[in-house]
């Protein structure tokens, strides 16, 4: 065993007695879609004590995004020339319009970005082409669609609008805890979100709604020492904020970065994906940021949203429901036959038990069988008839 | 090609350099007249040539098997960028096919070369990709017996495309496939996963990044003819292209019937692999590699495997990786680092385009 295994040996052996020694089920939401993608990669999942249950939050920004984002931006790639480009997990993202994917398998011009300055730098090399950058994520990638807006306002670019599509953590787990559906015994916080906000920002949840908080890293150890004082402070009925990822999060968080958010965004009230409406909880560009701003250059209205039928995406990324306990889980919705942006997302949480977890139950395709029909389409006519 | 031509001999590296072809490839090099004759006279037969090839017939004609069966494969090429870290799409062209047909514990009689050049294409270029093809045949000890040539228009091709079948004699008692796989099958890997994947993402998607990523890009018809020698029973082979390591051990599993378990942390990966997966959102497991097999065998023959892989240069990180197990769910598992467990599945398959 190396070293590190030993360690999280131990600690996995402290929350087992810890949890054991709590004498009831205790369930804690993560709002992260990494720690949920490395809770159930590193296979700490299949080891946590029966009693603790992990819910998974609207951590997950590709799963947030409201439906109608995505029509708006396959609207932009195929009715009005315009070089989308985004993130790799939004491609195949369903929308009432097909996806990204199959745009571009249509013709349209859609390319996959690492970072939102590649998209600048597309549209500078590229004066007769107008490029939009979907720009979607929470705290920790809206930096960097606000530095991708300066440097095109420094280069005095006249072809670069981005499609605003950020969330923030903060005002969703707000509305969750309001509405009361949620029923945790404290929250396993963002690391990378916490980089940016830093601690503090969460401090509300200790404060107002009396639940213990830990701010949690993504290697080894660090998410298993994070849950251990999740149990420790539930077993000693003490709400508190724990830091347990100082390496990278500080109190107030990379004020730079901040400073930079505040310039360029302004809060408002945006729709989320399954959760309707939320107060205060995006971000959209500033009026003297608006030229940046691809609604208002292509004069976009914000279409409805339809989710389809049977998809319970809303239920899951608020911790309502289990994937499993979905109808549709590996029974018509599946990694390649998406039908919700869940099964999507590399971080969406239907994607992560679907990969990592889903063990007997389902048929066993032999390579001699034929594919099963679904697709969904199917279930996009179905939806359009209701 | 119509034209006969007298054996020629394979030019010295010395004579190759002094001429560096100069100038690009034109629509009429792919003509078939000739224009097509000057590019294999000056260009292609000089760093190919054999007696064979050198006939120039319509069809190579190979020694016939006796009583061996023939083991035929195709794989087309069409990575982008064609030059990378440690290799080009000529190496890949030969390793791939090569390695398909070694695989089956087949021992490789000939490689057919198509060549599909876009308009434009430096001659330098081309060259540079016929000697990797003549050096990853070299180290095969596999030749180029017949091939063909097309240029296609300026925006028909990224560059170049490159197709290879191969034939293989395999002995009539070698049956190598995974029904013939049973709980208590040890899985081996010859080495590191993941760096072809990797060097070429790099280099296509972050050209400004350096790295000591290499391809893995290799012929293995050596390392597995001497595992053959010592274990002659090897139940499965495969190569770990595209979709990696997990694809193969997924298929295996589905394949088998069985539970397929593998162990973390006996999976040779090189931590800048990791780095570089991570940094590109990737899972290792799920990356192409080149020259990468996977072989299963009987529990105890493990280490005799693991031995005679150790022997050969492509072998010395050879590992035992995992086992097969008793569930007849035909699952892909892990075993994790911290000892948790969760199921490998293969890639959707768009992750790394045009790889290979």
């Amino acid at each position: 065993m190396t070293a590190t295994n030993h360690t999280v040996a131990m600690i996995l052996h402290r929350l087992n007695v810890l949890a054991d020694a709590l004498g009831r089920d205790a369930a804690f939401m993560e709002v992260c879609g990494t720690h949920t993608m490395s809770v159930f990669r590193s296979g700490l999942r299949s080891l946590l004590p029966a009693n603790i249950n992990l819910l998974s939050g609207p951590g997950c920004p590709v799963c947030v995004t409201a439906q109608s984002d995505i029509d708006m931006l396959i609207a932009l790639a195929v009715d009005h020339d315009v070089t989308v480009c985004t993130y790799g997990d939004m491609l195949r993202v369903p929308g009432a319009r097909g996806s990204l994917e199959r745009a571009r398998g249509d013709g349209a011009d859609v390319r996959v970005v690492y970072s939102s300055m590649d998209a600048v730098a597309l549209a500078q090399s590229n004066p007769a082409k107008q490029v939009v950058f979907a720009a979607v994520g929470f705290e920790t990638t809206a930096p960097a669609t606000a530095a991708a807006i300066h440097r095109a306002k420094n280069l005095s670019l006249k072809n670069f609008t981005v499609l605003a599509s950020h969330k923030l953590v903060m005002p969703a787990v707000t509305a969750l805890l309001e509405s009361g559906t949620v029923h945790v015994d404290g929250f396993l916080l963002p690391g990378h979100v916490s980089v940016i906000t830093g601690w503090r920002e969460f401090e509300p949840i200790v404060r107002k709604y009396s639940l213990p908080c830990v701010v949690g890293g993504f290697e080894d150890e660090q998410i298993p020492e994070a849950l251990v004082d999740l149990v420790r402070l539930v077993g000693e009925q003490r709400a508190d904020l724990i830091n347990q990822y100082p390496q990278a999060v500080s109190e107030h968080g990379n004020t730079s970065a901040l400073q930079l958010l505040r310039e360029v965004f302004e809060p408002a009230d945006v729709r989320w994906r399954g959760l309707g409406t939320i107060p205060g909880s995006g971000l959209v560009l500033r009026d003297a940021y608006r030229a940046f701003d691809a609604k208002a250059r292509f004069n976009l209205d914000q279409p409805e949203d339809r989710e389809p039928k049977g998809c319970r995406c809303g239920e899951v990324i608020t911790g309502a429901v289990t994937p499993q306990q979905c109808v549709l889980f590996d029974n018509g919705c599946t990694p390649t036959n998406p039908i919700g942006p869940c099964m999507v997302s590399s971080e969406g949480t239907c994607q992560a038990w679907f990969k990592y977890h889903r063990i007997g139950g389902q048929k066993r395709r032999r390579r001699s069988d034929t594919p099963p029909v679904e697709s969904i389409d199917r279930h996009l006519v179905s939806e359009a008839k209701s | 090609m119509t034209s006969i031509h007298t054996t020629t001999q394979t030019d010295s590296r010395a004579d190759l350099d002094a001429r560096t072809p100069r100038g690009r490839i034109a629509l009429a090099h792919g003509g078939g007249g000739q224009l097509t004759d000057e590019l294999l006279d000056d260009l292609i037969l000089p760093r190919l040539g054999n007696n064979l090839l050198g006939g120039l017939l319509d069809s190579a004609l190979l020694a016939a098997t006796g009583t061996d069966r023939l083991a035929m494969t195709i794989d087309s090429y069409v990575v982008q960028p064609w030059r990378f870290p440690g290799g080009d799409i000529g190496r890949l062209a030969v390793c791939g096919t090569v390695n398909d047909l070694a695989v089956c514990g087949g021992d490789p009689l000939g490689i057919a070369l198509g060549l599909i050049i876009a308009e434009g294409f430096e001659k330098s270029d081309l060259a540079q990709v016929i000697d990797s093809i003549a050096q990853a045949g070299d180290e095969a000890g596999v030749s180029v017996v017949t091939g063909d040539t097309k240029v296609v228009g300026r925006d028909q091709a990224d560059g170049i495309y490159i197709t290879t079948a191969g034939v293989a004699r395999v002995p009539r008692n070698r049956v190598i496939k995974p029904e013939r796989v049973q709980p208590g099958d040890v899985i081996i890997v010859n080495g590191p996963v993941g760096e072809h994947g990797l060097a070429v993402m790099l280099a296509r998607e972050l050209p400004q990044v350096t790295s000591v990523l290499r391809t893995d890009a290799a012929p293995l018809n050596g390392l597995i003819t001497n595992l053959l020698a010592h274990v002659p029973d090897v139940l499965f082979m495969r190569d770990a292209t595209r979709a990696g390591l997990a694809g193969v051990t997924c298929d295996l599993a589905r394949d088998c019937g069985y539970r397929v378990t593998l162990d973390e942390a006996r999976i040779p990966i090189r931590p800048e692999a990791q780095h570089a997966a991570d940094m590109l959102g990737l899972d290792p497991l799920e990356v192409a590699n080149e020259g990468k097999v996977v072989a299963v065998v009987r529990p105890y023959e493990a280490d005799a495997a693991v031995k005679a892989m150790r022997q050969h240069p492509l072998g010395q990180h050879a590992q035992i990786i995992g086992h097969v197990g008793h569930a007849s769910d035909g699952l892909c598992e892990l075993r994790t680092l911290i000892g948790g467990r969760r199921i490998i599945q293969k890639p959707y398959g768009e992750q790394l385009p045009r790889i290979c």
